[in-house]
């Protein structure tokens, strides 16, 4: 049983980091436009940029 | 004369010589708009940030100061198709946004916690019919208490804080005993496990505050989007003026910065945003959003002008004066102020269930325990059991019964064209029994369309309308757009209050006034309809009639039938004059209508319906239909209604079909339905449980099972709303 000592901290680590990146998330705006984020996952790539000139 | 934008009013800093605009775009509904706006406004040299919200259809800009002028972001995506409205956060709409974050932030704790507790509960329900030690047991409970209680003391704050907000007020809501039941909860757990005992309720009681907090949170993203739809409206309406400063120099400015006293140009086609006085010019002027009248007034220096009149053939100086001195708009504010406090008077269906909830629900507790003693139980046994009917109790399900619905069914009515504008529309909106409607604007359509067309031979008609492209004259835009007409005359003149001539291959083309082209004659000897406006077309020496109004909406008549069919009422109330409006009944089989109505006789009217218990559904645009707007008990707006009654309206439908007030009504109605239903299987469910938890068999683990079944059962039954049909028969 001594195992739990290092299960329980491990498993409310695990919890905690999820947490904290949920918060993240958050503050950073990603829930702010959900339906533009659903789109923006199939959109196509920006189309590359012309190479710079060569000096 | 120089013209200038100045849009500084708008612009912030965003720090380090960076500036930022928030912009409300028409039209953008797809990843196909999102893209395009995105790349071709990163285009523009030094712009940092182009941000599309495809949510609130609206463009987040940064770009590196000094060097641009906001009003190229503008043009720029007027290139691209989009009309695009300088934007500002409204205080109002910056509060729900935060207290939307808050509420998601909150919902993550108490996810978060739930999870773990639960992982920590499952072993104990395991290990209690099995071989667990007790002092496994109570670490276990000890780790619960140590990430339940600072969860629950955060996540909780909208609850607490709202039951004391009800307690201090002398008054008490749903969220007082969802306040008691966890506090007690959570306060018999930690006494619980102090004594070593065999059940605690940690899991049960955040639990309970997750699918709250879901509810909740759902909720308060219905009324943001609300919130963000109206902030949309009226920064679409564009309310710029073109003000003098100075002599000769005119600035594009919005109609926050003006004043009293202040002399702006108001130029034919325009639609005046302040009230004043002319000083300078003579022109007609359109007065029907103000009046429902739709004959056109004589404007001339001394003329008072309202907010919301269209300035037709003249260009006009106005002095504005102060806007609450206007007895109009005076008189139709203070009936708008009476109208709405007599509606906020209404409760909603979850403040009901709630006013009934509160008091079964403690009371049945404190029986369970007075129940217990006298049979002979330990005081500590009756309020362990008391406490656990309380839990049982707490409104799990009846927290998400009528969010949930609310949820799915704006969903569906914004595909259906319609936007909320008010949190409880959905319910008021499916009692509506008896349907107002004003006819300029709403049965008909804003715009003019020629109706006689089809006289006129093709060629004339197409090229009377290139020659109305070289008007301002809303009249010769209707001809221009009925003829479809691209490329305009080369070297038309117009003249101010008459018409455009042009000449092509030395043949004088006129579009105009009758007199203006010499058509004055046909004028009389033609059957002349009560509301049409005629203008006259002469090409060298033949002559042709155009008859141009405002058509019905396209499907009027059938949405119309769709309602009688709903067995509604249904009837017309409006300002104009009475052959319009006749002709309008008749041509719809209305059979009941007024005409020439005042805004106080509309009041009136509607009162009169109420003391006979009808729930009238008024749908108007006009500013004089704003105050009856909000004296209905739901109400209606088409999106180019006049910006007061478009704030006072419950709903906005979009587009040029009339289809959307009945979809309104199909899905108000199902989500009133299963919002019932839902109340129900939440009232089911605590009858089925109640007898359980008083007998005092209730463990943590069918506390859990039984709270997480009826939420689910709840919420799956909400997403039926879905299916609102767009159908209209």
């Amino acid at each position: 049983m001594e195992i739990l000592v290092i299960l329980v901290p491990l498993a409310l680590m695990l919890g905690g980091a999820g947490l904290v990146a949920f918060l993240w998330s958050l503050r950073s705006g990603q829930y702010d436009d959900l339906d533009g984020a659903a789109w923006r996952a199939i959109a196509d790539d920006e189309p590359p940029q012309e190479a710079p000139a060569k000096r | 004369m120089h013209i200038t934008r100045d849009f500084s009013h708008y612009v912030r800093s965003a720090g380090e010589g960076v500036q930022h605009i928030d912009l409300a775009v028409e039209g953008v509904h797809c990843a196909g708009c999102m893209a395009k706006i995105e790349r071709g406004l990163s285009a523009i040299p030094d712009v940092t940030l182009a941000r599309v919200n495809l949510t609130d259809r609206r463009v987040a800009l940064e770009w590196k100061a000094g060097t641009l002028d906001p009003g190229r972001f503008i043009d720029r995506l007027e290139e691209l198709g989009y009309k695009a409205y300088p934007f500002e956060t409204e205080s109002a709409e910056a509060a729900e946004v935060a207290e939307s974050r808050f509420l998601l932030r909150c919902l993550g704790v108490a996810a978060f916690a739930t999870m773990n507790v639960m992982m920590l509960s499952i072993p104990v329900w395991s290990g209690n019919v099995s071989d667990m030690l007790p002092e496994q047991r109570d670490f276990f409970h000890w780790l619960s208490a140590l990430i339940a209680l600072p969860a629950a003391a955060y996540a909780g704050q909208p609850f607490f804080r709202s039951a004391w907000r009800a307690l201090s007020a002398k008054t008490t809501n749903m969220d007082v005993p969802i306040s008691i039941g966890v506090i007690l909860a959570l306060g018999m757990s930690v006494v619980e496990t102090i004594n070593h005992a065999e059940h605690a309720y940690f899991d049960a009681a955040i639990m309970l505050l997750t699918f709250l907090l879901v509810g909740r949170f759902l909720d308060q993203n219905m009324r943001r989007r609300t919130r963000a739809v109206a902030g949309n409206l009226a920064a679409l309406k564009a309310e710029t003026a073109a003000k003098f400063v100075g002599p000769d120099e005119i600035s594009q400015v919005p109609v926050a910065a003006i004043n009293a006293g202040d002399i702006v140009l108001l130029r034919p086609g325009e639609r005046c945003a302040v009230d004043g006085t002319v000083i300078e010019g003579r022109s007609e002027i359109d007065q029907s959003l103000i009046t429902g009248e739709t004959l056109y007034v004589t404007a001339e220096q001394g003329t008072p002008v309202y907010a919301g009149s269209m300035n037709i053939s003249g260009t006009l100086r106005v002095r504005v004066s102060a806007a609450s001195e206007a007895t109009l708009l005076a008189e139709i504010t203070r009936l708008l102020d009476n109208a709405l406090q007599a509606r906020s008077r209404y409760m909603r269906l979850a403040d009901r269930a709630s006013r009934l909830y509160a008091p079964v629900v403690h009371a049945t507790a404190l029986l369970t325990i007075l129940g217990w003693v006298i049979a002979g139980a330990s005081w500590h046994d009756a309020i362990v059991t008391g406490v656990a009917v309380l839990i049982i109790t707490c409104p799990c399900a009846l927290g998400l019964a009528i969010p949930t619905v609310q949820t799915v069914a704006s969903g569906a009515m914004f595909k259906a064209g319609v936007l909320l504008n008010a949190g409880d529309a959905i319910e008021r909106l499916a009692e509506a029994d008896h349907v107002i409607f004003d006819k300029t604007g709403t049965l008909t359509l804003p715009d003019l369309e020629v109706i006689n067309a089809a006289d006129i031979p093709a060629d004339v008609f197409d090229l009377a309308g290139r020659l109305a492209l070289s008007s301002h004259h809303p009249v010769a835009a209707a001809v221009a757009q009925a003829a479809g007409a691209k490329s305009p005359i080369v070297g038309a003149v117009e003249e101010s209050g008459q018409g455009v001539r042009a000449s092509v291959d030395g043949v004088e083309l006129r579009l105009g006034r009758p007199s203006f082209c010499g058509a004055g004659a046909l004028v009389g000897g033609a059957t002349v309809d009560p509301e049409a406006s005629i203008v006259a077309f002469s090409k060298g020496s033949e002559k042709f009639i155009l008859s141009v109004r405002q058509g019905l909406r396209p499907d009027a008549r059938a949405a119309i039938a769709a309602l009688k069919a709903r067995n509604m009422g249904i009837e017309i109330l409006s300002g104009d004059r009475e052959p319009a409006v006749k002709a309008a009944a008749n041509a719809l089989g209305i059979p009941e209508w007024r005409a020439g109505v005042t805004p106080a006789d509309k009041i009136a009217r509607i009162e009169e319906l109420k003391q006979r218990g009808a729930k009238v559904l008024m749908v108007g645009d006009g500013m004089n239909d704003a105050p009856s707007l909000a004296a209905a008990h739901i109400s209606m707006s088409p999106i180019s209604a006049a910006h007061l009654s478009q704030a006072t309206a419950d709903l906005v439908f979009l587009g040029r079909p009339l289809a959307p007030v009945v979809a309104a009504i199909d899905a108000s109605r199902k989500a009133l339905h299963l919002m019932r239903q839902n109340l129900w299987l939440a009232i089911g469910y605590n009858v089925l449980a109640v007898p359980v938890a008083i007998s005092g068999v209730v463990t943590p683990l069918i506390a859990a099972a039984a709270m997480s079944g009826s939420s689910i059962l709840v919420m799956l039954n909400s997403l039926r709303a879905r299916s609102a049909s767009r159908e209209i028969v």
